[in-house]
């Protein structure tokens, strides 16, 4: 039996510790709060609402409910009955008197292309038809292509209120309309070229910054400090300095008619007619990526260098290690946090790049961000683009995750 | 560079091997900030093209002038002037948000009685890591619906958002050498624990939270992605960034590279208040600069 100690005011002391720690937690939370709601609503929901366009199908099975309704009946094998057209026939009848059916017409040309024109013909002759005649005959009148099963196969399947095949999409692949899934022709086959280009791309800049990054954080950790902050600044200053800024020096580096090509034609390397073509493709988009984001690999390796002590090198090698040994089975492994911190870093922001390839990369230099944008902005498929969106977070978030485990997001440095 | 220099009796292999190292080095500290240095003489370029011209290499005075730097002031084509205030003004209410937010959070976050602390700490950082194009749309996709896009108070959301992981950070690294001790004395003299906040704790992290305000600012003042979504094409809400961008896009002109060259100075100026913060905290905690 413990004895019961109390405090002055007559509690139990335990009773009294846990009350004051209760209070400092929730005084802890409560400063914490503000910033988490705010980022939680303005920021966290609206990613979880956009990444939910890409299975998000609602509009269109409001737009069709009733059709949609009948079609479920139908098994597909052969062309639908009239229950299915008759039902379709008023519901499209409704959709262009309210001047929705450019909507579903562009919904349904991403199931089956062609469908623009042909929901767009017979919206045009819809008051012709004859509603007592046969509606599967008149709508083939209006346009063959209603003659065709696979239009009321991607009908049916387009006014399903969600569905998956975006993701389907976003590797290359695609559903038929028998359910089975295939990978599309060869020659419209964009996307995993581009993830795997991202990969590559993001895989070599980190390895690229690693080997730059190395030897000058070595340096920079050795040298007496007045001499390494005069250094630093090469590294802090591109940090500072706008991403704008830099891309731009690339592009005038870089060009054609570019100063390197210039100073290459100049020394006599290159012949005027040869001018090399370091723009508008991969090299460009590398070389550049590697100079932007090298501070981001020195900054972490540079601090966990300098806190490695100069003796222990001197002791292998004292030891009798030669400096290469002393340099693989001391010091390099002593520096694997900062290698990891700053390769992961560096890996996450490359993996992520939109400015740079866009203005550097050209048509062949693109990144899966670039792809996203395009079709954010262009194409306007957002269901495509949000697919895309929703597997380049997960592979963030994977590499995230990574970072928390071996580095821990507390150690995170800046500058 | 005595710490660098070689003992007399290095063999020869390793004398070349340490040579070579230092060749490297300068070489990859070349490949940092030569790139930003080629834009400057460009900007004074008395001709309309981005290279350098016989003139220049010559050093003739008149294949320079400040031609370029008069179009970006007064040039009517292009609204540097309308998108340099919009900048600056956006960058100062969301530093001030983001600071604001930010060293609040900052300050529950250090405390060791904080609760759920590494799943909170990963969502506040999340802006930072998540890709800018996802960012970018979720945050238009939400203000659309509010119908804040295309405004000025949306665009100085989005800004906040972004810039807050940078001063949670900063203030949390500055939070986590804090000696607990100096609060408790404090307390213990008799002071409330708002004085103490402001006396004691408030002077000793504020190099920590102005180099987290500075982040903030040059994040928004730099911000390219999420304003191309965010800021709808609307000239009246433009940006240097997005200037910069269109007009890249476009044609290399030499008015940008005056505006680039604008943007190193002001870079520079931050890269050197840094330096002194760097310097004062430092001293402040008594660590000297060796």
């Amino acid at each position: 039996m413990s004895a019961e100690i109390r405090t002055s005011d007559g509690e139990l002391l335990s009773v009294k510790l846990r009350k004051v720690e209760r209070r400092r937690r929730t005084t802890a939370f409560l400063l914490a709060a503000p910033l988490l709601f705010f980022i939680v609503f303005a920021y966290v929901i609206p990613i979880f609402q956009m990444l939910g366009r890409s299975i998000d199908n609602v509009q269109m099975n409001e737009f069709l409910s009733e059709t949609h309704e009948v079609m479920q009946t139908w098994d597909g094998t052969e062309m639908p009955g009239e229950d299915v057209t008759s039902t379709f026939f008023y519901e499209l009848k409704g959709l262009v008197e309210e001047k929705n059916h450019g909507k579903i017409a562009t919904r349904l040309n991403y199931e089956k292309g062609g469908f623009t024109s042909l929901i767009k013909k017979t919206a045009r002759k819809l008051k012709d038809f004859d509603q007592n005649g046969n509606f599967l005959d008149q709508f083939i009148d209006v346009h063959k292509k209603w003659g065709d099963i696979e239009y009321w196969l991607a009908l049916k399947r387009g006014t399903d209120a969600y569905h998956f095949r975006k993701y389907l999409t976003t590797f290359d692949y695609e559903q038929k309309f028998d359910g089975s899934i295939e990978r599309i022709p060869e020659k419209k086959r964009i996307n995993v070229t581009l993830w795997l280009r991202t990969i590559f791309v993001a895989a070599g800049v980190t390895f690229c910054c690693f080997l730059l990054a190395y030897p000058i954080s070595h340096l920079l950790s050795v040298l007496p400090t007045r001499y390494s902050n005069l250094l630093m600044i090469c590294v802090l200053l591109p940090f500072w300095t706008s991403l704008l800024v830099r891309t731009s020096s690339w592009m005038v580096l870089l060009q054609k008619q570019g100063v390197l090509n210039d100073t290459l034609v100049s020394l006599g390397i290159v012949a005027d007619e040869g001018r090399l073509e370091l723009m508008y493709n991969m090299t460009g988009t590398f070389i550049a990526m590697t100079q932007i984001l090298l501070p981001f690999m020195v900054l972490p390796l540079y601090s966990v260098m300098k806190t490695i002590p100069p003796s222990l090198m001197r002791a292998a090698t004292s030891m009798g290690a030669t400096p290469f040994l002393a340099f693989r089975k001391i010091y390099f492994p002593l520096t694997y946090a900062g290698i990891s911190a700053g390769s992961i870093l560096v890996f996450v922001l490359s993996i992520g790049y939109y400015i740079t390839p866009a203005l550097v990369g050209g048509a062949k230099g693109t990144l899966i961000s670039n792809r996203i944008a395009y079709h954010m902005q262009q194409s306007l498929d957002w269901s495509l683009a949000t697919a895309m969106a929703a597997v380049l977070l997960v592979a963030v978030l994977i590499v995230y995750w990574l970072y928390n485990k071996i580095v821990g997001i507390d150690n995170m440095r800046l500058g | 560079m005595d710490k660098v220099a070689l003992p007399k009796y290095t063999e020869t292999r390793y004398r070349v091997w340490h040579y070579s190292y230092i060749i490297i080095c300068i070489a990859v500290f070349f490949f940092l900030i030569a790139p930003l240095f080629v834009i400057i003489p460009l900007s004074f370029n008395a001709e309309q093209y981005i290279h350098f011209s016989d003139g220049m290499l010559a050093l003739q005075p008149e294949a320079f002038s400040l031609r370029w730097y008069e179009d970006m002031v007064y040039g009517t084509k292009n609204p540097w002037g309308i998108a340099a205030r919009n900048s600056i003004y956006y960058a100062f209410f969301a530093t001030i948000g983001a600071t604001v937010l930010g060293t609040v959070a900052a300050l529950g976050l250090s405390s060791r009685y904080m609760p759920y602390k590494q799943l909170i700490m990963s969502i506040l950082i999340s802006p930072m890591i998540i890709p800018l194009i996802i960012s970018g749309s979720a945050i238009f996709f939400s203000l659309a619906k509010l119908g804040l896009a295309a405004t000025f108070p949306g665009i100085v959301i989005a800004h906040i958002i972004l810039g807050t992981p940078f001063v949670v950070i900063t203030v949390t690294a500055t939070l986590s050498g804090f000696d607990d001790s100096i609060t408790r004395a404090a307390s213990s003299l008799g002071s409330t624990p708002t004085n103490t906040f402001f006396k004691i704790t408030l002077p000793l992290i504020t190099p920590g939270i102005i180099s987290g305000a500075l982040f903030a600012f040059v994040t928004s003042f730099d911000e390219i992605v999420v304003i191309l979504f965010v800021a709808g094409g609307d000239r009246n809400l433009t940006t240097i960034p997005l200037q910069m961008w269109t007009g890249l896009r476009e044609q290399l002109s030499p008015t940008i590279m005056a505006v680039a060259t604008c943007l190193i100075v002001l870079s520079t100026l931050i890269l050197i208040v840094t330096e002194l913060l760097r310097r004062r905290s430092e001293r402040i905690r008594g660590i000297s600069a060796q």
